[in-house]
């Protein structure tokens, strides 16, 4: 496939891996911000080519993982009066709210529907004026211009019964939050370079700047993330924190100023709980006044659900700010894998736990088996 | 049923072998035993599946006994897929060769098919003619009768426009064994063509994707290529069709009843373009994605050659191509490994339910 085979090409692979390995005259910690980027680190095994040398955390860049437990609950109560129709991309159906998830709601009679676009929803309550349709709008900036576009149509058409559950959030915040913490383990950031393909990359300077924390962008493939490892090594050898980009192919400085404009349009900063994280100042985006009655919080009183709650085994928190690598907390593995996750990292399949428990967990079973005799020998 | 009803079904119905209007539709009448009924078999269903047995109308169709020690592989599976038609296929040739492969997989030879179907009220029968043709067609094909059958017509709402049961029997030659159990280190896994292309298709028409390049099913009849293969390599242990959770759940299992450990190449596994953009677009694998066309034979590596060469000689085997290897289990794990294009490892995980797209 062109433009994506000469990113998968193993001999440019190992060359990078060599040279980062050459650089790199210390071990050095980075974060790879997107939940693409850790499929990619894990299912293709650039960790092993890196050894340990260049460790690689996980950042809080899962949408799904992130998604309040309060927005599924809502989503789910939707599904459940009468006329609404809830739409959402596939991999949302399988997320647990804290009474099951969009699928079974489905198979409970609720009508759910997936699609593929925002747009589709917005046209989908076009065709079905007698029911109020709820599309679940998740996802950081890059998903944002889509959902927006869909508002914009949806109310240049005087449409009523379109609504919006929004649960959008932003990225910058969330850095900064990380790179703030005392103890931070990492020395730069990898981006996600689809987010910056629309935001570009003005809101990441003055974090680089602030933190001395290099911030490479780079792209998904196993060539893109080598590449921005390499950009990174190099800064932090040469002391260094600039803001530089390694996904040229798509991402400019400015973004996609369009796209951008769409977004602003419609939407503004808020502040927005994140699962396993909390509050993150200005982490999020909600509707502008202007577009207020898409919102479809209106279409049900809050009060009237239950208290979500969040498992306390769970180490998501750390997780997801690369305090701790999935398989260092307690439960992975044991009391939390796929079928019965404890937290939303073990959901989502984009998740940092999901991941390695789909291409590790080998790995920690042999630690898990290896460490038994020697428990039993203590006790 | 009502006479109008009656009046209705006998004038869509004449005729001898009517194609039915635009318009005519499946009704509870259809499915109520003597008069519509009987003359929705004779008149729409027979003259497109029938040929052999089946004309014969007898309560049981009579098969000729194998020769001693033969044995006899009998199988059944159930087709429910929308959309009904997609390209490359529809659910009426999916459902015998998905049967027709069943019997393969097992080293039979076909021998008869029979074939359930069960009617919604409201369905066209111009769509019912299309799909009998259809099946009917893929039965002469592999040279294989429709020798009995059945049909019952549900309410509207109580089914998906038609399911279709097909089961069939086979003969075994004596002494031929295939057996996942059978696996054992050393054993290659050979994959007779790509990856994906039913799943593909039938995703893209279900949901409306409109693709540059044409995806098309994959859906052929195996049981020639089958014995392409089991004649030059008698020594093949285990052969098994890709279908429901395609070849990454195909390994599980066989991993798993084998005791062993699977090694897959990443680089080796055939994927079509239009299928992998696809699955980039969507965010799926296409290793579990159905192939209803394909097969996985577990050979010794010895005979690796002579197998390849006998399913390349065939057009369905021609991509045929070696894309992993059996290794014993360490710490009797059963797992399967991949090993990256980058020469780096991991695990294959095994996805809960079906493959859903992904949000960004
Ligand atoms: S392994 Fe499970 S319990 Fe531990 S942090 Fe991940 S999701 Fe939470």
């Amino acid at each position: 496939m062109r433009y994506v085979d000469e990113y998968r090409d193993a001999d440019r692979v190992r060359r990078l891996a060599d040279a980062v390995l050459a650089e790199a005259t210390r071990p050095v910690t980075l974060m790879e911000v997107c939940g693409g980027q850790t499929h990619t680190i894990l299912a293709s095994g650039i960790q092993q080519l890196l050894t340990e040398r260049v460790e690689l955390l996980h950042g809080p860049g899962c949408p799904i993982c992130v998604t309040p437990l309060e927005t599924l609950d809502l989503a789910l109560a939707l599904t459940e009066l009468p006329d609404v129709t809830v739409c959402s991309f596939g991999d949302m159906l399988r997320v647990p709210g804290s009474h099951g998830d969009l699928s079974a709601a489905r198979a409970r009679g609720g009508d759910v529907r997936v699609v593929y676009a925002p747009l589709d929803a917005a046209r989908l309550a076009a065709c079905e004026p007698d029911r109020r349709v709820v599309f679940l709008a998740v996802g950081f900036e890059t998903t944002v211009p889509a959902v927006a576009a869909a508002a914009r149509w949806a109310r240049d058409r005087g449409l009523c019964n379109f609504f919006l559950l929004v649960s959008h959030v932003r990225v910058p915040p969330a850095l900064e939050l990380i790179a703030s913490d005392p103890e931070r383990r990492i020395q730069a950031f990898l981006a996600a370079g689809h987010v910056c393909t629309v935001m570009g990359t003005a809101e990441y300077q003055p974090i680089a700047a602030t933190h001395d924390m290099p911030i490479v962008v780079t792209g998904f493939e196993p060539v893109d993330i080598l590449q921005g490892v390499l950009m990174a090594v190099r800064q932090i050898e040469r002391g260094e924190a600039q803001v530089s980009i390694q996904y040229r192919r798509a991402v400019r400085d400015e973004g996609n100023p369009a796209a951008r404009a769409l977004i602003d349009e419609v939407f503004e900063a808020t502040d927005r709980p994140w699962r396993g994280i909390g509050i993150i100042q200005q982490g999020g985006l909600g509707l502008r006044q202007e577009y207020a009655s898409l919102d479809a919080q209106q279409l049900i009183p809050t009060d009237a659900l239950p208290q979500p709650e969040e498992p306390e085994r769970c180490r998501a928190s750390e997780v997801l700010q690369g305090r701790m690598r999935p398989p260092e907390c307690p439960e992975f593995g044991r009391g939390c894998r796929p079928e019965q996750p404890l937290g939303a990292p073990m959901v989502s399949s984009e998740g940092a736990c999901a991941a390695y428990f789909a291409y590790r967990i080998g790995d920690v079973e042999d630690e898990i088996a290896s460490q038994d005799p020697a428990r039993e020998a203590q006790a | 049923m009502s006479a109008a009803d009656e009046a209705d079904a006998q004038a869509l119905l004449a005729g001898s072998c009517p194609a039915p209007a635009e318009g005519d539709r499946v009704t509870l009448a259809h499915g109520a035993g003597a008069g519509a009924s009987a003359r929705l078999f004779d008149e729409l269903l027979a003259p497109r599946l029938g040929g052999g047995p089946l004309d014969e109308r007898h309560d049981s169709a009579l098969l000729d006994a194998p020769e001693a020690g033969a044995r006899l592989a009998f199988t059944t599976d159930s087709f429910v897929v929308s959309p009904l038609e997609f390209p490359g296929g529809d659910i009426g040739s999916l459902a015998v060769h998905g049967t027709l492969n069943d019997l393969a997989m097992s080293g039979a030879r076909p021998r008869a098919l029979s074939c359930g179907l069960i009617l919604e009220e409201g369905l066209p029968l111009t769509t019912l003619a299309r799909i009998a043709e259809s099946m009917g067609a893929a039965a002469r094909t592999a040279g294989v009768p429709i020798a009995t059958g059945d049909t019952k017509v549900v309410e509207r709402g109580k089914g998906d426009g038609i399911f279709v049961n097909t089961s069939g029997v086979g003969v075994v030659s004596p002494g031929r064994e295939l057996h996942p159990k059978l696996v054992v280190p050393g054993d290659v896994l050979i994959l007779t063509g790509s990856l994906g292309c039913h799943g593909a298709a039938v995703l893209c028409a279900r949901e409306g994707l409109s693709f540059d390049a044409d995806i098309m099913s994959d859906s052929e009849p195996l049981p020639d290529l089958v014995e392409n293969l089991l004649e030059a390599v008698p020594e093949v242990h285990c052969l098994r069709d890709p279908t429901r959770g395609g070849l990454g759940a195909l390994v599980h299992e066989i991993a798993a009843a084998a005791g062993v450990e699977l090694r897959l190449e990443e680089a080796a596994l055939p994927v079509d373009a239009p299928v992998a953009s696809l699955c980039e677009i969507l965010g799926l694998d296409p290793l579990f994605l159905a192939c209803e066309g394909r097969f996985a034979a577990f050979v010794p590596e010895a005979h690796a050659g002579t197998a390849l060469a006998a399913l390349r000689s065939h057009p369905l085997g021609r991509a045929a191509r070696c894309v992993g290897r059996v290794e014993p289990s360490t710490r009797g794990r059963t797992r399967v490994v991949v090993e990256t294009r980058i020469g780096a490892t991991r695990l294959l995980p095994l996805p809960a339910g079906e493959p859903l797209p992904r949000i960004c």
